[in-house]
């Protein structure tokens, strides 16, 4: 192996990831004096949450009456019931103080006469425990709400003088032979050097994995690395079964387009001109939850209903609305129409189809953001030294689907979370875990091991092996034999990695390196998707099983744990829902008699 | 003494010449400037010859199925390809954009593709941008204020807000400063149109009670005054913002608090 000098950095804290949790978990961190490290592999405000569009939910109520209780039935039917009670009732409740801290932080969010924030309905989000009408909960900034966010948290980051290390890249987590996370090995792309971190804690804030998918909204940079590392060292992912596909990316290229359109009255229509989602959602229509939406339209172009000459899409329809209200609340939207799908939205609808959007599954946690590592006696043990938050984690605020505009909630809440709990568990005196040598240089050799990889796959057609087989056959509707033929395909990859072939030898910008990196994390992320779906034989939430088409609470209403061993070998476990809440009902909490399992109808 | 030639060292060569794809009939040139860190060479143009039946209509796609079919060497930053990130700002057909939404079908003949201007090159497309974001951070980009918080949101009109329109979008992609002449010549002192827009937008702000410092802190020969109205900036903002005119309106204000 070449000689790779290790560079040491001594923090209580490191944070993987500058997206919006990175950043509000960095921020936390830095307030409270812990010496902390933000490492990213982009600029803080090129993380993925700058492409989020249509809002951050909370129960502020400024366009009419409004409750956090409400706010998380919404959340637990959203999930399925798969959903961590605890968490949902934690992450709901604390919304209005984090909307409010993120509007004095200078989120310019779009304002109500009063000058209040800006609030507008979104799919899931209703009154009166499923009961009453669509409430507008999305606080919005245009449809710019992710971008205004990003960008203002990281002005923030600079005025608590956070210290970044910008295009590093983490290859992976120092485990002690305990089972404690003691840092992470990252590479400066800008260079080439290796730099150890040394940390009391790290959190990872990587964001998800939508590249495992062929057409998605998520960013190129979305690879999957948080999860990729957790099961390089041995720890489960959970839930990866529960993949979001947004009803609304556009046909072929995949941008996102908000489920906003359909908060501000937008809707979809079929070959026939029909307003199609009246049939399967009577009461909430458009603005029914992501899932439902994406099976409903799959179901139209199936059954021959499709918009096109292939007709293998669906329109949404924008055209009636007020063009003031487009200027004003979507211009983001009507400019992406424009440049991907050359259409004028004051004219025309928008060709769309469900695209993948969104992990719910991801690196376990308590509601605090520590990572679990769930063991027969304890299944809610905890990774001593390891945080996770955002995307990569699973909390589990969204169980088996996520409602819009609770991802961006996540991040802040779930952030903060982790700093708050740093700032109890870590201990400022004591000294940074002394660096393990034979752990580093099992890292540095499988990173020189890549680097020098001269097999006879290109990364590139390994990747588009990976995402081909996951759109075949872990996409909006599953079968046995879609998912037995997938774990096959996406076992045949995992094997085929060994043999990849890198170009670029070189350690300063190597994006083919970079690239190589991130699809070893991706197909990480897939494995534990395509598996967990294979097993779970029940249809819940973002997983719709033909073969099994009803939820089964009885069976499966139960966390999955996935890890997968160098082999490609996929052990799968499963730990118990946290169905209690916070609070009880005499605390001022959740009345449970709301919360208990039914049919999910919209 | 004015330099009129570049450097030895910085003086284009022809590069590699890539095959052109078997079969094709809808063929694109596309000339992409290169330079690596690990060669002592020049920098040179490669010429390689893309399919365009099977590629997608942006400068990005052709430049994603060059490093995946035919050289994966080829080094640029790109992430969220849709126009919001600002990771791929580069040179294309001369105009500082995003390689994400600046579509193929907008250049006459040969694609050329080079990094942003006047910056130094890490390696083939991609520029160091430290000192371009050390100068944004310099203004201050955040909310400050003096009165007590108050339990809820800071209030603001509809029409205060939409003064924030035009600047906000912004997605420090660095195409206007690295398109300024005056920032070619002091990008030392002068912040430059993206720094400055991102000023204006916290003065601008009806909740920010720092504008006196703000304005303090801008009033100096070069930070602000370096602005010539050369309107480059404007020209070429893939966001369709106008930097210039959030420029003028703060020496519009430094002139107000002075009568």
């Amino acid at each position: 192996m070449a000689a790779y000098e290790l560079i040491d950095h001594d923090y209580d804290v490191v944070v993987v990831g500058a997206g919006g949790a990175g950043l509000r978990a960095t921020l936390g961190m830095a307030e409270q004096g812990l010496r902390t490290a933000c490492v990213t592999k982009v600029f803080p405000t090129r993380s993925h949450t700058v492409a989020a569009q249509g809002g951050i939910a909370a129960s502020l109520g400024n366009m009419g009456p409004d409750n956090w209780k409400w706010h998380m039935y919404d959340t637990i039917k959203g999930s399925d019931w798969l959903g961590d009670n605890d968490t949902i009732e934690y992450v709901t409740r604390e919304a209005p103080r984090a909307v409010y801290e993120l509007e004095h932080y200078g989120v310019p969010f779009s304002r109500t006469e009063e000058g209040k924030i800006y609030q507008r309905p979104f799919g899931g989000h209703t009154s009166e425990f499923g009961e009453g009408p669509a409430t507008s909960r999305a606080c919005a900034a245009a449809d710019r709400t992710g971008h205004a966010m990003l960008h203002t948290l990281y002005g923030q980051s600079l005025k608590h003088n956070a210290e970044f290390y910008i295009e590093y890249f983490a290859l992976d987590l120092i485990m002690s032979d305990s089972g404690a996370c003691e840092g992470i090995i990252a590479w400066k792309l800008d260079d080439g050097t290796m730099h150890r971190f040394n940390a009391k804690m790290v959190v990872l804030a990587t964001g998800g994995a939508g590249r495992t998918y062929f057409s998605a909204t998520s960013a190129h940079t979305c690879t999957g690395d948080g999860g990729g590392m957790v099961i390089r060292a041995g720890l489960p992912l959970q839930d990866m079964e529960f993949v979001q596909f947004h009803p609304t990316g556009i046909y072929g290229a995949g941008m996102l387009i908000t489920e906003g359109v359909r908060g501000e009255g937008g809707y979809l229509t079929n070959s026939e001109g029909e307003r199609f989602m009246e049939r399967y959602a009577p009461t909430y229509k458009d603005l029914a939850s992501r899932d439902v939406v994406s099976r409903c339209m799959t179901l139209e172009i199936r059954e021959g209903r499709g918009v096109g000459p292939k007709k293998d899409h669906i329109y949404l329809n924008l055209s009636h609305l007020p063009p003031e209200v487009i200027h004003e609340r979507l211009p983001g939207i009507a400019e992406s129409a424009r440049i991907f799908a050359g259409v004028d939205v004051t004219r025309e609808p928008i060709p769309v189809l469900p695209t993948c959007h969104y992990n719910m599954g991801g690196i376990p946690t308590n509601y605090w953001g520590e990572v679990l590592n769930p063991t027969k006696d304890d299944p809610d043990a905890v990774v001593p030294g390891l945080m996770a938050a955002g995307e990569s984690a699973s909390a589990s605020l969204h169980g088996a689907n996520r409602l819009g505009t609770n991802s961006l909630l996540d991040l802040v809440v779930m952030g903060r979370a982790t700093s708050i709990r740093a700032g109890e568990v870590i201990d400022r005196k004591a000294p940074c875990p002394e660096p393990d040598q034979a752990k580093s240089d099992a890292i540095l050799e499988r990173f020189d091991r890549i680097r020098n990889a001269s097999g006879s796959y290109a990364t590139a057609d390994l990747r588009l092996e990976m995402q081909h087989t996951m759109q075949n056959d872990a996409a909006v509707f599953r079968t046995q034999q879609s998912l037995a033929d997938g774990c096959t395909a996406i076992k045949a990859v995992w094997d085929k990695l060994s043999d990849v072939k890198v170009t670029d030898r070189s350690l300063i910008w190597n994006s083919d390196l970079m690239e190589t990196l991130e699809l070893e994390n991706l197909m990480a992320n897939a494995m534990t998707i395509m598996y967990g779906a294979e097993a779970r034989k029940e249809s819940r939430g973002a997983q719709a099983r033909e073969d099994f088409p009803d939820r089964d609470d009885k069976n499966w209403r139960k966390h999955t744990l996935a890890t997968v061993d160098p082999s490609g070998a996929v052990s799968l476990t499963y730990r118990p829902v946290h169905v209690d809440p916070l609070t009880t009902f005499k605390e001022g909490g959740i009345d449970v008699k709301k919360i208990a399992p039914k049919v999910r109808v919209y | 003494m004015v330099q009129l030639t570049l450097p030895k060292n910085s003086r284009m060569t022809t590069g590699k010449t890539w095959p052109a794809p078997e079969g094709a009939t809808n063929v694109r040139k596309v000339k992409i400037y290169r330079w690596s860190p690990d060669e002592e060479k020049n920098p040179s143009v490669d010429t390689y010859f893309v399919d365009m039946d099977h590629c997608g209509p942006m400068v990005l796609d052709v430049l994603i199925k060059i490093k995946n079919e035919i050289d994966p060497t080829l080094t640029f930053r790109r992430s969220c390809r849709e126009g919001i990130c600002g990771s791929c700002a580069m040179n294309i057909d001369g105009i500082n954009t995003l390689a994400c939404i600046y579509g193929t079908d907008e250049i006459k003949g040969d694609i050329k593709i080079y990094p942003l201007p006047h910056m130094p090159v890490v390696k083939d497309l991609i520029p160091d941008l430290t000192h371009f974001y050390a100068q944004h951070a310099s203004i201050m980009p955040w909310l400050e204020t003096k009165t007590n918080r108050p339990a809820e949101e800071w209030r603001q009109s509809i029409e205060d807000r939409s003064k924030l329109d035009g600047l906000y979008e912004c997605v420090m992609c660095a195409s206007c400063s690295t398109a300024c002449p005056s920032y070619w010549w002091n990008s030392d002192r002068y912040l430059g149109p993206a720094a400055l827009l991102h000023a204006y937008r916290w003065i601008i702000d009806s909740r920010d009670e720092a504008t006196g410092e703000r304005l303090d802190d801008l009033e100096d020969p070069f930070k602000l005054y370096r602005c010539h109205t050369i309107m480059n900036c404007a020209k070429t903002c893939p966001k369709g913002l106008n930097p210039a005119k959030a420029i003028a309106e703060i020496k519009k204000m430094m002139v107000e608090r002075t009568i």
